[in-house]
């Protein structure tokens, strides 16, 4: 592997790591108020299939987008609903999001598979995709890729910079003593599980509209349990999640380009790499839990406040 | 009264029908792995079937995006109890499945594609696909600049592998310099990992890919970076119309036809059966018109070759990644040492493992 294909390796880690980042930030939005989804991977696909749809009817991908993130919040408050009015079990609503989700976006979008959508054109930054390596790596994808680098900025400042962010956290943490508090709990739960869902939708987006510009069943093929995985590995810090979702993305990057470029190593060990990763990451979390922000009433139901 | 009067019309009807020597309706059920939209193996299937469709006295249905496995086997047993004649099942998975309920049913004809296992009522049947590879192979060794070919693999099995070394022969039969990459994404049907794998490919020199995978992610890889491609199961220049040079495409329609009048005419036989570009069963897709034309009259030239039986595609000498000698000089390869087919030729950089 010389220099230039490690370049392309890493902006290749970049962009397949932009589906798993949206989801991660998804999850992490919702678990900060105290919330446990497990259907990020039912969430994301709907969004795939209805960004998909949106944009093939509208004609643009823009619309797409949004599309998705309004069905990622349907979706999400789906759970919400289970979760916050009827007390239910967050790890069993979870689930079944999953299934459902995968089950209803499959359904509906057998027949258009293997169609084509107009989806977002890889576009160069001005002046930025000319600088040596970094231009390469960061500045040379697709809009959403771009747009991507926003939101973990945005999250580490609404966190930890303003008035309803440090209110979530607190819901999250402790939600008797912010009801106490005079915080109405049920409101910024619903807060979280409906914005960590239009993240979650457009992380589906991203795969049918920018990564393929087609629609097949199971397009996510798994990367909404990354995300979920990739929570814990970032301790709920958004900034980590940068860092985790570009790791899994470049180790899957890499096995490919490791097979291209002649390596003698079998594939099956190489397609192991990213589940390894998982299980080393799960382990190495658990091990080093101080330093996590993990949200002390994480997966807790509240009982609504009279 | 009236069940009576509807026995004697069903009889009148059907001794006229005798009488005209009319064939027997038949009912012919088709079983998927994907489902049919997929421009891929699932939708060149279909094609065949809507041909079958417009026969005579035939009546088609079909069940797609069936797993391998117990589900086939109740999808199977579901066909031969409504009553089906005739049963193709078009996935590897689907081999036992169907040896299962072909032992339960003795009356129901079963077809198998590209399995090995037999039953007096249930054949087999596949196309030597490898031969319309060898052809594309020489599209993409003429048009290639940097003599490095990129090649996107589904799972390393005979039937794949036989393709990649067909794709090098022909390739190395115009342009002795070239060389094949190969990378397995171990799915079927995945575009994106598809399409990552032919940028890894891209990113390492590539500039042609080709593919034994059902989506066309890598077509539209190609397409993005500005270099060309050769599509696989059908014609895929929609969906990369700027790269797209050619595709080795199946064409079951004919043979699909021939089995159902057997069964018709109830002298079906439960063969295996291995038809080639001779039969129609496999082509080539349309050429790009960016193929120019002495290429394309020098890939029909060795297209009829082939199918006259002049030439074989596996004929030695060939040499393995090694250098070892594996055919010698003067002799072609037999079918089972195309179907047991495990290594490389010289000129593929990868691993079968």
């Amino acid at each position: 592997m010389n220099f230039e294909i490690t370049v392309l390796l890493l902006a290749a880690a970049v962009q397949s790591g932009t589906p798993i980042l949206y989801a991660t930030l998804g999850e992490i939005l919702t678990e900060k108020s105290g919330v446990l989804n497990l259907g990020v991977e039912g969430v994301m696909i709907l969004g795939a299939l209805v960004g998909f749809l949106a944009s093939k009817v509208t004609g643009s991908p823009l619309a797409g987008l949004l599309a998705a993130g309004a069905v990622g919040c349907v979706a999400a408050a789906v759970h919400g609903l289970v979760c916050l009015v009827f007390q239910g079990n967050q790890v069993v609503s979870g689930l079944a999001l999953t299934i459902l989700g995968t089950g209803v976006a499959n359904y509906i979008g057998t027949g258009y598979v293997g169609q084509l959508a107009p989806g977002f054109a890889p576009y160069p930054m001005p002046v930025l995709s000319q600088l040596p390596v970094v231009g390469t790596i960061f500045f040379n994808h697709d809009p959403l890729v771009y747009l991507s680098y926003f939101i973990p900025v945005v999250l580490f400042l609404f966190f930890s910079r303003t008035h309803h962010g440090l209110n979530i956290r607190a819901v999250g943490e402790n939600p008797a003593a912010a009801s106490a508090a005079g915080l109405n709990v049920a409101v910024y739960r619903w807060f979280g599980i409906i914005g960590g869902g239009f993240f979650m939708g457009l992380g589906g987006a991203y795969l049918s509209l920018a990564y393929t510009h087609l629609w097949t069943t199971n397009l996510t093929a798994g990367r909404g349990w990354i995300a979920v995985a990739l929570v814990i590995f970032a301790f709920w810090k958004p900034g980590r999640a940068v860092f985790g979702a570009y790791l899994f993305g470049g180790i899957m990057a890499l096995q490919l380009r490791l097979q291209a470029s002649g390596t003698q190593l079998p594939s099956s060990i190489l397609l192991m790499l990213p589940y390894a990763l998982t299980i080393v990451v799960l382990v190495l979390s658990s091990w080093k839990k101080g330093t996590s922000d993990e949200p002390a009433a994480l997966g807790v139901n509240v009982e609504p406040a009279d | 009264m009236k069940v009576l009067k509807a026995l004697v019309v069903m009889l009148v009807l059907g001794m006229a029908m005798a009488a005209y020597g009319a064939d027997k309706p038949v009912k012919v059920g088709f079983v998927y792995v994907s489902p049919i939209g997929d421009a891929g193996w699932s939708y060149a299937h279909d094609l065949g079937r809507q041909a079958v469709a417009e026969m005579d006295g035939v009546t088609t249905s079909y069940v797609e995006a069936v797993a391998e496995g117990p589900d086939s086997e109740r999808v199977i047993l579901n066909m031969a109890r409504k009553g089906y004649d005739l049963i193709f099942a078009t996935s590897f998975g689907y081999m036992d499945p169907m040896l299962k309920v072909a032992k339960q049913f003795p009356k129901t004809s079963f077809m198998h594609c590209s399995g090995f296992k037999k039953a007096d009522n249930m054949g087999n049947y596949f196309g030597r696909m490898y031969q319309a590879r060898y052809l594309s192979g020489i599209v993409a060794g003429a048009m290639t600049k940097t003599n490095t070919l990129g090649y996107v693999a589904a799972f390393p099995i005979p039937e794949v592998i036989r393709g990649i070394n067909a794709f090098t022969l022909g390739a190395q039969s115009v342009n002795p310099d070239v060389t094949v990459r190969v990378v397995w994404t171990k799915t079927w049907y995945d575009p994106a990992t598809e399409k990552e794998a032919a940028k890894s490919l891209l990113d390492v020199g590539a500039d042609v890919i080709a593919q034994h995978q059902d989506s066309p992610g890598p077509q539209e890889a190609a397409q993005e970076k500005g270099v060309y491609s050769i599509g696989y199961n059908s014609d895929m220049a929609s969906f990369a119309p700027k790269a797209h040079l050619t595709a080795p495409v199946w064409n079951w329609a004919p043979y699909y036809a021939k089995v159902v009048d057997s069964v018709r005419k109830d002298n079906f036989k439960a063969e295996s059966v291995w038809p080639g570009l001779a039969d129609g069963i496999v082509d080539l897709a349309p050429f790009g018109p960016m193929v120019p034309e002495e290429l394309q009259a020098k890939v029909n030239g060795v297209k009829a070759d082939i199918a006259e039986g002049k030439k074989k595609v596996f004929a030695g000498p060939i040499k393995d990644q090694k250098g070892t000698l594996k055919l010698a000089d003067n002799t072609a390869a037999t079918d089972n040492e195309l179907l047991g087919m495990t290594w490389f030729v010289e000129g593929v950089v990868g691993t079968t493992e």
